[in-house]
């Protein structure tokens, strides 16, 4: 598996995976190891792990696809893993289906669930928006599998033996690089923290223009909550991106979510189904959104927002 | 500068997903196909980046794909300077890849760029794919692409709202999660404008071995096991519920 990080510090999704690679390491008859890329000495964080491959190299300073590419591509020819785990996030989308093609290995992403079945190992991917889930193999002696966040219990930092670190030269391939890392951006400060909030209205696609987010931005005013929203609103630019919730967003546990004309995308969900109340309006009985809401209507929302307004300044 | 955008359609999510009898697929006979979103955004993404450069953007589909054509007229319509309709057909991103990139190889492009993502693409996604076959950089998850002298700088998201800037060198693919704006609009009369005119040209290309992808045991609907409790009655029966939930848990403001 490869170690995401930034700023000295292992990722969470890495934390989620470090048991499981443990786990299937054991099923597989082999050991767990975990590729780390660039300066940091993270091994005391990685614990768990058999190994660390650590490579370093000045085009590895920050995460550039084409360098890490590069250098997962040399570990594999180098090791030939029956297996590697990659987060189905920014860094696993790049690499995974890349390598899968470099290293000719079958992949499977979006995976939520992952074992070991007479010795080959079996993904199950959540597709079609969380609609379907697909029960995938990956025969042979090698595959790929990018795990969504979320899916498997993060390991405590601290916790298992320190692994073994074994230092790889970098392969002269990174010489060669020319894509360049210009600057990271943290996250934008100044407006509103939709991670503080007790009490979040979140609006979704179903608003349909940006003119009607003007009922649900009352509605959230008349309950003192904060205005959020799921990807293809702040997409369209209907409200800023530091509203939005989920995996490309931010994740949020209020006391209580109402989400308004959201279906419930696994992207989406991953950033708010650990809300203490969830409560979702949406005219598709069978949108995903239901099978995390605690309790849920079919109401139109144009009909159900100005209700509630009402009932509340009433 | 010549941007290629690889366009595909898939399943409308509005509708029910129905299996096929051998439960090793999804029938898709009854389905309604659309535009993936992401590449609706990677479609906006290259005509602002065309307007902002000039050259060439060219949509490209697989003539295989439910309703491309309709797709490749709505890009001309949008603003697309030509359409390629590919001759084959992929039921996998892994296919898709291959053919798409014997189509590029023989038709050479600047700039590649394609959605992220697709609700479908369980063997992995097209972008670096595409990027790995040809040999290219590539980024995924880019939220705006500057063109400059022989290179872009796009902005890539991570997740918790963090972001970098990469430059890389042309000719590069990009999987665009969102267009700077939101994705323009064809009026229909338009669209069939530029259905009545024609002009969808058609390639032919020879993939060769696309390689081994998962095997698919089966497919299914998830499990409903956390179904939420319907609140019944029409909307003010059901603000009137929702009310209560809240103020019980100390909610509602005075």
């Amino acid at each position: 598996m490869l170690a995401e990080h930034s700023g000295g510090t292992v990722s969470d999704s890495t934390r989620e995976l470090l048991g499981k690679a443990a786990e299937l390491a054991g099923g597989l008859g082999g050991t767990a190891q975990v590729a780390v890329l660039g300066p940091a000495d993270l091994a005391g964080q990685l614990g768990g792990a058999a190994t660390v491959l650590w490579m370093d190299h000045p085009a590895l300073a920050g995460y550039v696809p084409q360098a890490y590419e590069v250098a997962l591509a040399h570990l594999l020819a180098e090791r030939s893993p029956r297996l590697l785990l990659l987060s189905n996030a920014t860094v696993g989308l790049d690499l995974g289906a890349a390598l899968a093609v470099l290293w000719d290995a079958p992949m499977a992403a979006y995976a939520t669930r992952l074992a070991v079945e007479d010795g080959v190992p079996v993904a199950t991917c959540q597709v079609l928006g969380g609609k379907a889930l697909a029960e995938v193999e990956l025969p042979g002696d090698r595959g790929i599998a990018t795990v969504v966040a979320g899916s498997f219990p993060a390991s405590p930092p601290g916790t298992g033996t320190a692994p073994e670190v074994v230092a790889v030269p970098p392969p002269p391939g990174l010489d060669g690089v020319a894509t360049r890392l210009r600057r990271v951006i943290e996250p934008e400060a100044g407006d509103v923290d939709i991670t503080a909030a007790d009490v979040l209205v979140s609006v979704g696609r179903g608003i349909g223009s940006k003119d009607d987010i003007e009922i649900v931005a009352e509605l959230a005013d008349a309950l003192g909550a904060a205005l959020s929203a799921s990807r293809p609103v702040t997409d369209n630019g209907w409200l800023p991106k530091t509203r939005q919730v989920g995996k490309s967003g931010l994740k949020v546990k209020p006391r209580a979510y109402l989400a308004f004309g959201i279906s419930g995308a696994p992207e989406h969900l991953e950033g708010m189904r650990d809300a203490e109340l969830i409560i979702a309006c949406n005219t598709d009985a069978s949108a995903p959104i239901f099978d995390v809401a605690h309790y849920g209507t079919t109401a139109d929302l144009f009909d159900l927002v100005p209700a509630l307004t009402e009932r509340l300044n009433g | 500068m010549r941007i290629v955008v690889p366009l595909k359609t898939v399943p409308d999510l509005v509708e029910e997903i129905e299996f096929t009898p051998d439960g090793a697929g999804i029938d898709t006979e009854y389905l309604t196909f659309v535009l993936s979103e992401w590449d609706d955004q990677a479609l906006e993404e290259a005509l602002l980046v065309r307007e902002a450069a000039g050259g060439q953007v060219v949509a490209v589909g697989l003539d295989g794909d439910p309703e491309i054509g309709q797709v490749l007229y709505t890009a001309i319509a949008k603003g697309a300077d030509a359409a390629v309709r590919i001759a084959g057909q992929a039921g996998s991103a892994r296919a898709r890849s291959a053919l798409l990139a014997a189509y590029l190889r023989r038709n050479p492009a600047d700039l590649i760029v394609t959605g992220v993502q697709t609700v479908d693409d369980l063997d992995g996604q097209l972008a670096p794919m595409l990027a790995a076959r040809l040999g290219l950089p590539h980024a995924g998850v880019v939220t705006g692409v500057e063109p400059g002298d022989g290179s872009v700088t796009v902005r890539q998201e991570f997740s918790g709202g963090r972001s970098q800037e990469l430059e890389l060198p042309l000719p590069a693919v990009i999987g665009v999660q969102a267009a700077r704006q939101a994705p323009r609009y064809a009026p229909i009369s338009k669209i069939r404008q530029v259905m009545a005119a024609g002009g969808i040209e058609d390639a032919a290309a020879d993939a060769g071995e696309a390689g081994e992808g998962p095997l698919v045991r089966r497919m299914y609907a998830p499990e409903r096991t956390t179904r939420a409790q319907m609140l019944e009655g029409g909307a003010d029966a059901v603000a009137g519920q929702i009310v209560e939930l809240l103020a019980a848990r100390g909610l509602v403001k005075g």
